[in-house]
């Protein structure tokens, strides 16, 4: 007897399953997440490519693109030295409160951003604990950039660093500490031992972590004041043209976001195939070694 | 304890304890300490107010039918995703991810225009009289929308290492497709789900963005608990405005713990099957 080719077909795999299955996901994909997209740039481009133009280039839009930038330019690279040392810190040694450490470094992912902006209000606004020297002193930080930057900073602050800990982890010492017993400095071992191996993941640290930090709205909107013009970022400009009834105005500004967004999925795609991201890690990490969401 | 032999741990360690120190604690700590400053009773009688209650219901009922909706969707989306084969995959893949990428204003006036009256699903749904846009159902597809990647992303990787063996042996044994999937499947499922299903309910409960836009915002019946504290902000009332964080605040820890433990506990379920 010859022996069987084929396998059975696995669960799921009748083709009533298959259909139903399927006609219920692409269903609800293209309700809930296609439509949004489409419905983007139907509203943008509804006034004609030429309303369109004047809308972005209206100063206060030009503008909030300007402060958004800014706010990514100053934020992400402080956020990714931060990531790279508490990585380091991390992986690297063994100390007390490190498992400790580490949840706090994760603690911006669970909290609202609303509650960290109103936390920042506590810190530096006039009823908080610096508001008053801060305001004897004449520095502004609320309702300023440095708050919008801060704010950015707290909601983002895991993203580098969540990405490199398993990874470095999963890593070990052991390449470090050759480097180091031939006689490379600290800074040498780290740019031609460590970072060669977690570039990939670094940069899709900070791929999200820009992404975040340009579409920050909650946090933000508390600490900004949200001054037409000066104190607005782009989200924030967008909750003011729709609530305007300015809605193509609003899309349009949108429509930049969405860009954003879609450049990030596909920078997200093209890094997971080099092993960064949720690939390269274990789906569930040992308590311990890291605890980090198993999430993109 | 091993003989420390790389060098930078001062440095490295000093940059971490700052920042984190700066732009997580101290905050936090401030946020803290004013709601406590309010003392016992005025704190109580803030929190137990009947419009705080009232967003605590909707905020909760929300996020409840949101997540049990992911985690049916969640699920059928991720086992499509690894177990089927189909022209464009990657793709579908791919924009599991958009929730999370497309930010959170963004997506709120998108699906407050699809669900508007006058809107492509609004216009559609108002002969059946099915309001979404203003009324809670619409907070619900926000929630949805926005905690839609958790559950996909949880379980998709336990799903891509089942052991095919056991079904093998489940259906060689003559159990039908639905016994097996109940009874062999799910079991090694759950603890995945259960964490996938913590990650976003805690998501939708401190979600703002997104469900300001499509809620409509009527104190005692379409007001989420992150809108109250910032409306609270805005009437100056900034002890009201830090009693209120403070609850999201508790509720964030506790979500945070419960999703610690069923992820140990998913581990430890996935080392020992291993």
């Amino acid at each position: 007897m010859r022996p069987l080719r084929r396998k059975p077909p696995r669960v799921g795999d009748s083709p009533q399953t298959r259909i139903a299955l399927m006609a219920f996901v692409l269903f609800f994909v293209a309700l809930l997440v296609l439509a949004p997209l489409a419905v983007i740039f139907v509203q943008a481009f509804s006034r004609g490519m030429e309303a369109y133009g004047a809308a972005i280039a209206h100063p206060d839009t030009r503008h909030a693109i300007f402060l958004t930038v800014v706010t990514a330019l100053i934020a992400v690279p402080v956020n990714t030295a931060f990531g790279v040392a508490a990585a380091w810190a991390i992986t690297k040694f063994d100390f007390w409160g490190r498992r400790f450490l580490l949840v706090v470094i994760e603690i911006p992912f669970s909290i609202s951003p609303i509650v960290a902006g109103v936390a920042y209000l506590f810190v530096y606004g006039l009823q908080g604990l610096f508001g008053p020297a801060l305001e004897a002193a004449d520095v502004k930080i609320l309702f300023a950039l440095p708050g919008i930057v801060l704010a950015s900073m707290f909601v983002t602050a895991p993203f580098v660093a969540r990405e490199l800990i398993p990874l470095m982890q999963a890593q070990g010492r052991d390449l470090e500490e050759a480097a180091t017993s031939l006689g490379a400095s600290g800074w040498r071992t780290f740019m031609s031992v460590t970072l060669p191996n977690i570039r990939w993941a670094l940069l899709y640290g900070v791929v999200l972590c820009n992404a975040r930090v340009m579409g920050e709205f909650g946090a933000v909107s508390v600490v900004s004041g949200n001054i037409r013009g000066q104190t607005n970022t782009l989200p924030l400009h967008i909750e003011l043209l729709y609530h305007d009834y300015q809605t193509a105005g609003a899309f349009a500004a949108a429509s930049i976001l969405t860009v954003l967004a879609v450049f990030t999925i596909i920078a997200k795609v093209l890094l997971e195939k080099r092993g960064a991201g949720r690939a390269g890690r274990p789906v569930l990490t040992p308590p311990g070694t890291a605890a980090t969401e198993p999430l993109a | 304890m091993r003989h420390r032999v790389l060098p930078g741990l001062p440095l490295s360690l000093g940059i971490t304890l700052f920042y984190v120190s700066l732009i997580v604690v101290l905050p936090l700590g401030a946020l803290i300490f004013k709601a406590a400053s309010l003392g016992p009773e005025d704190y109580w009688r803030i929190v137990s107010s009947a419009r705080a209650l009232a967003s605590y219901r909707v905020t909760v009922l929300a996020a409840f039918v949101a997540t049990a909706f992911n985690l049916v969707f969640g699920l059928a989306l991720a086992w499509v995703l690894v177990r089927y084969q189909f022209p464009g995959r990657r793709l579908l893949d791919a924009i599991v991810d958009l929730p999370f990428a497309l930010p959170t204003a963004v997506a709120g006036i998108a699906l407050t225009t699809l669900f508007a009256p006058s809107g492509w699903f609004g216009a559609a749904l108002a002969p059946l009289g099915i309001t979404v846009a203003y009324t809670p159902l619409g907070i619900m597809v926000a929630m949805a929308f926005t905690s839609l990647p958790f559950i996909v992303r949880t379980v998709q990787p336990v799903l891509e290492d089942l052991d095919p063996a056991l079904e093998e042996a489940a259906q060689s044994l003559g159990g039908s497709d639905l016994t097996i999937f109940r009874k062999v499947i799910l079991p090694q499922l759950t603890p995945a789900l259960l964490a996938g299903v913590s990650l976003a309910f805690a998501r939708c409960l401190g979600e703002f963005g997104a469900i300001i836009f499509i809620a409509g915002n009527q104190p005692m019946e379409t007001e989420i608990t992150a809108l109250l504290a910032f409306i609270r902000l805005e009437e100056y009332d900034y002890q009201a405005a830090a009693a209120i964080a403070s609850v999201l605040l508790i509720t964030a820890f506790v979500m945070l713990a419960v999703t610690n433990i069923l992820q140990a506990r998913a581990l430890r379920y996935t080392m020992r099957t291993a």
